[in-house]
């Protein structure tokens, strides 16, 4: 057992650190706002971000393998966009799911396979991606459009009773499933291990004979994937589908990530850390609305020396 | 290096052809009232932000870094300088402004460098933080208002003229500048030595760190500059658009220019071409009449033909670099 709590700490510490950087901002606002310390607070946190979350996960993948993947929010925005003017069109809706996940999954394989096969650097490759999928939306409209569909909306506007009178959407369950999926892949499979071993050393792996090919597209298929998913939770969440939705998103979920704890070299991190890092951004967003006087611009800065922060104490942690 | 050149230079060659075969005046020049109008005047004058950032990311880039933050740096540039001149029309102020604007800029690249060369930060993370954080502060500065100025002096700088437009004019000095600077001296040299090895280079005797701060500093500076065309060109401050996406048209133009983004080596030429492919291509986007928002898939299409015109070099040099290591 002490063998376990001496091990332990060095592996989780950057998680542990989020958690501890989560549970002390959560505080904080219990101390200094009446009805900041409710059951529904902590579950507006997850509905309001639960499709970053699912977008964490993905980029976790890709960082974990030592690349980064730039197009997420354009592929949101793209998402919402099928969403919506597939409704539009009377597409049934498990039709409409289909064709966004496949679209996410499609752009993701193309961005991998360019990666991996013409050794161009995942930043340039993705920001190309990320230019495409912007530009597709327009393609499709430049207005917004709103989804009307019956189904749809009942499936958004449902809440589900937790004990305590507390509400969540679907969106948040299938967040969570996501979330665990992700984790059961990632630590459990050999897909998992290899994505570590890649981020690692991608010789190394290559020598040991790990199939990287497969999994250094392959984070890219399953980061497309998250993506597309993700857009649909945005579409559910918004109820319209436009061009210009998610701008910068993919920034959010690689702060997200990094303040989990994910190393951006690649090789270090856990799923669980993204997730702990998207409620620390929600917990800063939900502060500065209560706060009030505060303006939102502040969400942008504090954002910003958080990432610094933890940056800082990976670099050093790396340096040991 | 004319090579590497041939194919940026056949792009834009194509896309002028393009537009004459549109609007068959495109390449008249007219003459008015001392200025000068064209359709390749217009070009030139609404790539000079793009060019000037594009200038500083390609020295960033050849010391094997990049620089997410310039976006965001023009967008505190212009805020500054228009909240500073406020409602005074006077020259004075809006030169202290300026000057104001690009010292905090030259801090804000000091900042930079120093999370690079002096914390040893991944580049692309260590700027991410200003970029994230840089729109904002600008939005602290504007205090989240568009912030509107009327200001003759302030205005020459994106939207004078002096036979041609005064950004154009500015453009260009940089440019040249720039290449006189590195090219003429060793400092091309050196900038290209710390990208292919720092450490080598630095144990050689180039003072690699100094450098790094440098082309931050310098990256930053450009940004500034542009921030203020942008701004000056509208008169006012939009803390939360002005600069936006430009980091990456910035770096596809010096991409596209055939500077690598392994570092090591850089062609301004390169970039000029670069800049005035992409946005010959937004001004062709327009006059062909599609939504101007579709740009971005033309953009998509440029970036991954040439970045694939140029993968098999970069495949060659690297199985020759593992090779080196090996042996």
């Amino acid at each position: 057992m002490t063998t376990l709590t001496q091990r332990v700490p060095s592996r989780f510490l950057p998680v542990l650190a989020t958690v501890v950087l989560f549970v002390l901002a959560f505080g904080f606002g219990s101390a200094r706002y009446d009805g900041f310390a409710s059951g529904q607070v902590i579950a507006n946190l997850f509905i309001d971000n639960a499709f970053l979350i699912v977008l964490a996960a993905g980029m976790t993948f890709v960082i974990l393998s030592g690349g980064i993947d730039l197009s997420v929010g354009s592929v949101v925005a793209l998402s919402t966009m099928v969403t919506a003017s597939g409704l539009q069109a009377g597409w049934p809706v498990p039709l409409v799911v289909l064709a966004v996940l496949l679209t996410g999954s499609t752009l993701g394989l193309l961005m991998g396979l360019v990666i991996h096969h013409f050794d161009i650097q995942p930043f340039i490759v993705t920001l190309a991606g990320m230019f495409l999928a912007r530009g597709l939306c327009f393609l499709i409209s430049v207005e917004s459009v709103s989804i009307k569909d019956k189904t749809f909306r009942n499936v958004a506007t449902a809440a589900i009773e937790l004990p305590g009178g507390v509400t969540i959407t679907y969106n948040v369950v299938i967040a969570l499933l996501v979330v665990a999926a992700a984790m059961y892949v990632l630590h459990r499979t050999r897909f998992g291990r290899t994505v570590y071993a890649v981020g690692g050393s991608e010789s190394s792996a290559l020598l040991m004979g790990l199939p990287t090919t497969r999994v250094k597209v392959g984070v890219y298929v399953i980061s497309g994937l998250c993506s597309s998913l993700a857009g649909l939770l945005f579409s559910l969440y918004m109820l319209s589908g436009y061009g210009l939705h998610a701008v910068g998103m993919e920034l959010d979920a690689i702060a997200a990530v990094v303040i989990g704890g994910t190393l951006l070299a690649g090789g270090v991190g856990y799923v669980l850390g993204g997730l702990v890092g998207v409620l620390v951004l929600g917990t800063i967003q939900t502060l500065i609305s209560f706060q009030g006087t505060l303006s939102s611009w502040w969400t942008k800065i504090v954002i910003g020396v958080l990432l610094l922060v933890f940056i800082a104490v990976q670099r050093t942690m790396v340096r040991r | 290096m004319k090579n590497r050149l041939l194919w940026p230079l056949l792009a834009l060659v194509a896309l002028l052809l393009l537009n004459l075969a549109v609007t068959p005046s495109f390449f008249a020049l007219r003459m008015q009232d001392g200025h000068l109008y064209g359709g390749l005047v217009d070009v030139l004058k609404n790539g000079a932000p793009t060019l000037l950032i594009a200038l500083g990311m390609t020295l960033v880039i050849a010391t094997r870094g990049i620089d997410l933050s310039v976006g965001a740096v023009a967008a505190i540039a212009g805020a500054v300088t228009c909240v500073h001149i406020g409602t005074s029309g006077s020259a004075a102020t809006a030169f202290a402004g300026m000057a104001i604007a690009l010292v905090l800029c030259a801090a804000l690249g000091l900042w930079n460098g120093f999370l690079v060369a002096g914390l040893g930060i991944q580049p692309i993370i260590a700027t991410l933080v200003l970029m994230t954080a840089g729109r904002g502060v600008a939005m602290l500065v504007t205090e989240g208002q568009i912030v509107t100025v009327n200001n003759t002096a302030y205005r020459q700088v994106g939207a004078g003229f002096v036979v041609l437009p005064v950004s154009i004019l500015i453009a260009l000095l940089v440019l040249g500048l720039v290449a006189f600077v590195t090219r003429k001296t060793a400092l091309g040299m050196l900038i290209e030595a710390v990208g292919v090895n720092p450490e080598a280079s630095r144990l050689a005797g180039v003072r690699s760190r100094t450098i790094i701060w440098t082309v931050y500093v310098f990256a930053a500076v450009c940004a500034g500059i542009a921030g203020l065309m942008i701004s000056s060109n509208v008169s006012a401050a939009d803390a939360n658009n002005a600069g936006l996406w430009i980091e990456m048209d910035a770096i596809l133009a010096v991409v596209i220019g055939g500077t690598s983004l392994a570092g090591g080596r850089y062609s301004l030429t390169g970039t000029l071409l670069g800049a005035l492919i992409i946005q010959t291509l937004t001004t062709t986007v327009y006059t062909i009449g599609v939504a101007p928002e579709v740009t971005l898939v033309f953009k998509a299409v440029v970036v991954i033909a040439v970045c694939l015109l140029q993968a098999p070099k970069a495949r060659a040099a690297l199985s020759f670099r593992k090779v080196a290591v090996s042996s």
